[in-house]
């Protein structure tokens, strides 16, 4: 006989039907039909209409039917939470029942009943059960502390729950022990502010003895606790490593791994010349080795996980790269991750063994795996430099193979590798060449482009190379046609005589034909720097390049930090922080590891030194936007700070290209002297046709390229907004006035561009602020000394001084002037960044600025976010005190670099800030504090402005 | 911490049956799982974890089922994937067989288990023999009285109940060694490992101690013991009765056993050892037409440790991979038989009973199609499977086994040893 008789009974009227046997009086007749419901609801049929139909089945000494009874009310009570207060008594005199089995049965379901009426009806029953005399009862007890807490937490401190649960930690059942960490650790995760997991060395202690003793998944939920425990000395952290050791032991894979996390954790601390930290990391090697022969799925897991201890320890598994070899009947996913560990164990001892097994592999059939170990061939020349020579061997052979898709990966592979070992290997680009045609990924035509501009001074046919890519331009990837781009120009720059055309056509296609911003942005860019400054230009595109580095892929050491003490768990998995992909979680504490050992500070010293002494010497890593085909112009262009649409074509282009080539040619062939000035003159009709965001003055072109580049390691100057119109020329009668505002040398400098569009000349200008906010006021009278004919625009800088009078304006930094001429007068307001009135003295002293932090109410701050900010920590700090935003004191907290920076408004007013910025996390949070809180969103907002430009 | 949610799915991704642990998770979310591995599985990036949003999938199949665990927070990954396996174990043991049809003939005692099995996310008793003395199919018999919860879910030995009888107490010891080998075209061998376990069948009365003493090196060195040969344990991996502080300390393998059968620990050694058997082969494609294997078999000579004999290896199964549009098989074998397995492109030889020191010779035929197959195949290896009794590669040996009760009853230990092929694989071509 079996259950599947239940599913089979589908008539019309059922639900009337099963009501009726539900109500019948014989109990044989009351199970089966109850059966029947539970049947119903597995397949997905809706009898929540049963409802009050079953809880009257719920009064029966059978424990089966009770059994059905629970879950069916499990199920249901959500919808029907009126009818739920009926189970309630049933609940509660079954938590009293003489059968422990019955107790902890009500005490387990009616935690699973989400509904918020009936839970404090509930609060006495839980409280004797968690006192009950049968550790079966108070194991079950405790874990519902935790579901009624994920309901109420409100009720549940309230009650004393939480206290009772602490006590239970010193239960004499070991069970009841691991039940009581795991809902104390639930809730803790839940409530990080709690502090319910205050652990110290006797509830350590206590923990360490139930480790002994419970089942493999208390053991688990002890060793995930005591995970998140700090020792306070070496000592205290050897000695539980010493207990936590035998766990390696253990036939439950999850069980190793959990021991695995708390001792790469505590080792933190264990001083490197002490004999147990050796032993220990003997210790950690044949375990880990060992849950490679788990299911595949777990074996995942373990992969995931020694990937990030190889990077934490390399010594620990350095000589068992075999085990990392590849079976033939893998998953895949299995396989890929094997691939990845095999290239970070990779060393001069092992590599012959490593290459013989990826050429192997690389004739396989899994596309997606013979091309990871074509390019992990490529990481191996990379990393482990007396291996290049074979492995550009090997991938020769492959290239021979003719197989598309490897051919392909070993030329992007090959590409790489002439960026680490640049002139040694060029040998082999004959060979790459005669497979040009048969590329037809972005990728590797993008490479081979790439290698083609980079060597085409010994690449005969270069030219005719590039050329047949041209052909189709418009039909390829954004990616080539960039490649495409930089490779002529390279081409260009360095056989000036034979390439014009190309040149030319290539960059009428990328900024004329193209709806690519970035494209065209580039185009102009190489335009620009050709036409003023050929040399400046060869020094630019043809500059020495980064070295590739192997730790390129290396997980950044904060994060790597953060992800250990999160081993075994999805974090590690997805090699990303909790808070990357748990809702809710972002207030949370990030994780991180103990100090090092004889430091000699204290663990929660916020100095950065601990941190950077655990991490031993990270590893200079190259920001991973720079992508492999990093040239120095590939590096991320921010969009320029003016977004017009695109130029029309138009013939005063065409004649600027002409002159361009002309001139660039001649300057180019001229030699070094005088090459720059004669270009600007050749240069002369191009700026009308050009784009608003370049018709800047010749000589500023050069600037805003390098303001363009963000981080290319310019120095900074104040910042300044771009120019806007402030006044149109239909409103003041002919007279247009744009302008923006700069501090240069501790001066405010309104400046301003005048056009005359009348038709009669202008004169006798000046100039009068309104009274504003912060005191603006001219310096000096508003220097034009020349009449402004028609159709003519002169620069005008203004000096202005702080010590006008005050009135507040709304907004605060809006500032109203008039200015007159011999026709009329004319106003208009404008609004000047806050930021040009931070003053030079405005760095805060250490002490003082913690002393004012503390001191200013916290209703003062005010938290902003910044988004899409693509700067380095340091980056940003120069380019912040550029404005005079000065950085005080930088602490580094599990991959967030928290910048705290100070300024000083003219008026005396102080700003304090704390830059929050996160590596791979493009949005910054800003807080602000400041005694006048109503500066903080203008200083927000030249935060943004400055960092984004 | 760990499931949100549990599911058992069949291969279409329907819901069989699920239990929901914690409510943080909308149930109907399980509806994204099937569509999301379709898309990974024809990217080829089939992954155990998958998300939807912030849900995260975490999988394994087993026959034609799934079973999911949906979570919204960052769970102990190889903890849920442990329990999985698990629940797998459980259900296997309570009906023979987990597939979709056992778990609708048994809906009522697999909700049973669900609620047993795990509460809130956290795994609770696992252990399918105390299981069963409390939830029992035959539901319907069980008196009130005897639904009592064993004391043993609670106890610190949760893996053996008190008060079992034998009128003859005895344990059986099967020492397990499977050997991987794996050989590369040119005849060199690429990685070789053993495996062993140490699988116990009990039937002991009451809470027997028991000792186990192997001729471990380590423990020789530690007791300035040194005679005789000793073997060096790589990884040693226990059941969950035998003390690991005990062991850490002073190697002591130290237990009270569960009743009946039970793997009570597994090693791993990484010394380097020769292929018992050995294989040639000759593998002769002629496209468009015809395909000619030959297969050489050879085992080497051993001798046995304890009686001076020859060894006899047993099941020899050679597995030669063939194309997969190969037709009209034809085979002549010195010995044993020859099958061919089309579903799995496979010939599989058979010998019974292989003497050491002798060889033997398979040649099989097959035709090929004249339209070539423009599908790219792997080269899959040849494999063999055996088993040599009576022997083990490591020499490894148990030297006693001590048990002691407090009724101080006799029992006797019986101890025997095998040794089989994990899965040699040698790679063609």
């Amino acid at each position: 006989m079996t259950d599947s008789k239940y599913f089979t009974t589908t008539k019309k009227g059922e639900i009337f039907e099963l009501k009726a046997e539900l109500n019948s009086d014989k109990k044989e007749k009351k199970k089966e039909a109850v059966k029947k419901v539970i049947a119903s609801m597995t397949v997905g049929k809706d009898v929540s209409a049963l409802f009050p139909d079953v809880v009257n089945c719920m009064q029966t000494d059978n424990l089966e039917l009770k059994k059905l009874v629970y879950l069916y009310l499990m199920n249901y009570a959500k919808s029907q939470p009126d009818m739920a207060i009926m189970a309630v008594n049933t609940f509660v005199k079954d938590c009293e029942d003489p059968n422990p089995l019955i107790r902890a049965l009500a005490v387990r379901t009616m935690g699973c009943i989400r509904v918020d009426k009936i839970t404090e009806y509930l609060c006495e029953p839980l409280r004797k059960c968690l006192k009950d005399e049968d550790p079966y009862v108070r194991k079950t007890a405790a874990v519902c502390v935790a579901k009624l807490h994920d309901i109420n937490a409100q009720l549940v401190e309230d009650q004393g729950f939480l206290d009772t649960l602490k006590d239970l930690i010193s239960d004499s059942n070991p069970m009841v022990v691991a039940n009581a960490v795991a809902a104390l650790s639930e809730i803790a995760e839940s409530h990080p502010n709690s502090n319910l997991l205050d652990l110290n060395p006797q509830t350590i202690n206590k923990l360490l003895t139930a480790l002994n003793e419970c089942t493999e998944w208390g053991q688990i939920f002890i060793l995930d606790c005591l995970a998140n425990y700090t020792p306070r000395d070496d000592r205290e952290s050897q000695s539980i490593c010493e207990r936590v050791t035998p766990r390696l032991s253990h036939a439950n894979s999850a069980v190793v791994l959990s021991a695995v996390k708390v001792l790469m954790k505590f080792m933190e601390m264990l001083p490197k010349d002490l004999d147990y930290y050796g032993t220990l990391l003997k210790k950690l090697a044949p375990p880990l080795v060992t849950l490679l022969s788990a299911e595949p799925e777990l074996q995942y897991v373990a992969l995931r996980n020694i990937n990030l201890i190889v990077q934490r320890r390399p010594e620990i598994l350095k000589h068992e790269m075999k085990v990392f070899f590849v079976k033939y009947n893998d998953p895949i996913y299995v396989k890929l991750e094997k691939l990845d560990i095999m290239i970070r164990l990779a060393s001069q001892a092992n590599i012959a063994q490593v290459l013989a097994e990826l050429k192997e592999y690389a004739t396989e059939v899994d596309v997606d795996f013979v091309r990871k170990a074509v390019r992990a061939i490529g990481r191996c020349a990379i990393k482990v430099e007396q291996s290049a020579e074979r492995c550009v061997s090997t991938l020769l052979d492959l290239i021979q193979t003719k197989v598309n898709y490897v051919v392909q990966e070993a030329i992007v592979v090959i590409k790489d590798i002439f960026r680490k070992y640049p002139n040694k290997y060029e040998s082999v680009i004959a060979t790459l060449c005669e497979n040009l045609d048969s590329l037809d990924e972005p990728e590797a035509r993008a490479a081979m482009i790439w290698i083609v501009g980079e060597y085409a001074e010994r690449i005969d046919n270069a030219d005719e190379l590039l050329e047949s890519f041209l052909e189709g331009f418009h039909d390829e990837s954004t990616q080539v046609q960039l490649q495409l781009l930089t490779a002529i120009v390279k081409l260009f720059l360095k056989k000036p005589t034979e390439t014009q055309e190309l040149v030319q056509q290539v960059l009428s296609l990328a900024t004329q034909d193209s709806d690519n911003p970035d494209l065209r942005d580039r185009g102009y860019i190489y335009w620009r720097l050709l036409s003023t400054d050929p040399v400046a230009a060869k020094e630019v595109v043809l500059a020495e390049k980064p070295l590739i580095s192997e730790e390129t892929d290396l997980i950044e050491p904060t994060l790597l930090e953060e992800l250990i003490c999160h081993i075994g768990t999805l974090a590690s998995v997805y090699h990303k922080p909790p808070s990357a992909f748990v809702e809710g979680s972002r207030g949370v504490q990030h994780k991180r590891l103990p100090g090092s050992a004889g430091s000699g500070e204290s663990v929660d010293s916020p100095d950065p030194g601990s941190a950077a002494g655990a991490s031993e010497a990270p590893p200079a890593v190259i920001p991973s936007q720079g992508d492999l085909l990093g040239d120095l112009l590939n590096l991320d262009l921010t969009p320029p700070t003016t977004t017009g649409p695109p130029p029309a074509p138009s013939s005063g282009m065409q004649l600027g290209a002409m002159d361009l080539l002309g001139g660039g040619l001649d300057s180019l062939l001229g030699g070094d002297l005088g090459g720059g000035a004669a270009m600007g003159a050749g240069f002369g009709a191009a700026p009308a046709a050009m784009p608003a965001s370049f018709s800047a003055p010749v000589s500023g072109g050069l600037d805003d390229l390098f303001d363009l580049g963000g981080g290319v390691g310019m120095p900074m100057g104040a910042y300044s907004p771009p120019k806007t119109i402030w006044l149109p020329a239909m409103k003041a009668k002919g007279l247009e006035i744009s302008g923006t505002f700069a501090r240069r040398a501790g001066v405010i400098q309104m400046e301003m561009t005048l056009t005359n569009k009348a038709m009669s000349v202008m004169t006798d200008f000046a100039i009068q602020f309104n009274r504003n906010s912060f005191g603006l006021a001219p310096a000096g009278p508003l220097q034009i000394l020349t009449p402004l004919s028609p159709n003519q625009s002169i620069e005008a800088s203004l000096p202005l001084s702080t010590v006008g009078p005050v009135m507040k304006m709304e907004p605060l930094t809006n500032l109203q002037v008039a200015v007159k001429n011999n026709i009329d007068v004319f106003y208009f307001s404008c609004q000047y960044p806050i930021s040009m009135l931070f003053v030079e003295d405005g760095k805060m002293e250490r002490q003082v600025f913690l002393a004012t932090w503390k001191d200013i109410p916290n209703d003062n701050e005010s938290q902003f976010q910044i988004k899409d900010c693509h700067l380095s920590s340091d980056a940003t700090s120069n380019k912040l005190q550029g404005s005079n935003v000065f950085t005080i004191a930088k602490r580094t907290v599990e991959g967030q670099d928290m910048l705290y920076q100070s300024m000083k408004l003219t008026n005396g007013i102080w700003v304090l800030a704390e830059l929050r910025v996160q590596t791979g996390n493009p949005n910054y949070t800003v807080s602000l504090k400041c005694r006048a809180p109503e500066v903080s969103q203008c200083v927000f907002q030249s935060y943004e402005a400055m960092l984004k430009n | 911490m760990s499931a949100s949610a549990v599911f058992v799915l069949d291969l279409k991704g329907k819901v069989l049956i699920c239990r929901n642990y914690k409510g943080d998770v909308d149930m109907a979310e399980i509806d994204h799982f099937m569509p999301l591995l379709m898309i990974h599985e024809e990217e080829g990036l089939l992954c155990p974890v998958l998300s939807h949003g912030s849900v995260h999938f975490m999988w394994i199949k087993h026959s034609n089922l799934y079973l999911v665990a949906t979570t919204n927070k960052n769970s102990n990954a190889s903890l849920v994937y442990s329990f999985l396996y698990k629940i797998v174990e459980v259900f296997t043991e309570y009906f023979k067989e987990l597939e979709e049809e056992s778990i609708q003939d048994n809906f009522v005692v697999v909700y049973e288990l669900l609620d047993e099995l795990m509460d809130f996310g956290f795994p609770q008793t696992t252990d399918s023999k105390i299981l069963q003395e409390y939830i029992t199919q035959e539901g319907a018999k069980l008196e009130v009285a005897k639904s009592k919860v064993p004391t043993t879910v609670t106890n610190a030995v949760s893996w053996r109940s008190e008060g079992i009888r034998y009128k003859k107490n005895e344990v059986f010891i099967d020492v397990i060694e499977s050997i991987n080998v794996l050989v590369n075209a040119n005849g060199s061998v690429m990685s070789s490992d053993i495996v062993g376990s140490i699988k116990l069948k009990t039937m002991l009365s009451g809470m027997p101690e028991l000792r186990l003493g192997l001729n471990d090196r380590v423990l020789f060195a530690l007791t300035g013991r040194d005679k005789g040969k000793t073997v060096v344990m790589e990884d040693v991996k226990f059941h969950q009765c035998v003390r690991l502080s005990r062991f850490d300390s002073d190697r002591t393998i130290s237990f009270i056993p569960p009743d009946g059968e039970s793997e009570l620990m597994s090693y791993r050694i990484n010394t380097h050892v020769k292929p018992l058997i050995w294989i040639e082969s000759v593998i002769e494609k002629f496209s468009h037409s015809r395909v000619e294997i030959m297969v050489k078999v050879i085992q080497r000579k051993m001798k046995y440790r304890q009686f001076k004999k020859q060894s006899v290896a047993n099941n020899v199964e050679v597995r030669v991979p063939v194309p997969s549009d190969a037709d009209s098989p034809k085979f002549k074998t010195s010995t044993g038989n020859a099958k061919y397995v089309p579903e799995k492109n496979l010939v599989v030889w058979t010998i019974k009973s292989f003497p050491g020191g002798k060889e033997f010779l398979m040649r099989a035929h097959f035709g090929l199609p004249s339209v070539e197959n423009n599908e790219l195949e792997g080269k899959p290896p040849i494999t063999v499977k055996f088993e040599i009794p009576y022997f083990t590669v490591s020499g490894i040996q148990v030297r006693y086994m001590k048990i002691i009760e407090k009724s101080g009853y006799q029992a006797l230990p019986w101890v025997r040893y095998i040794t089989q092929s994990g899965g040699k694989l040698l790679t063609q071509h």
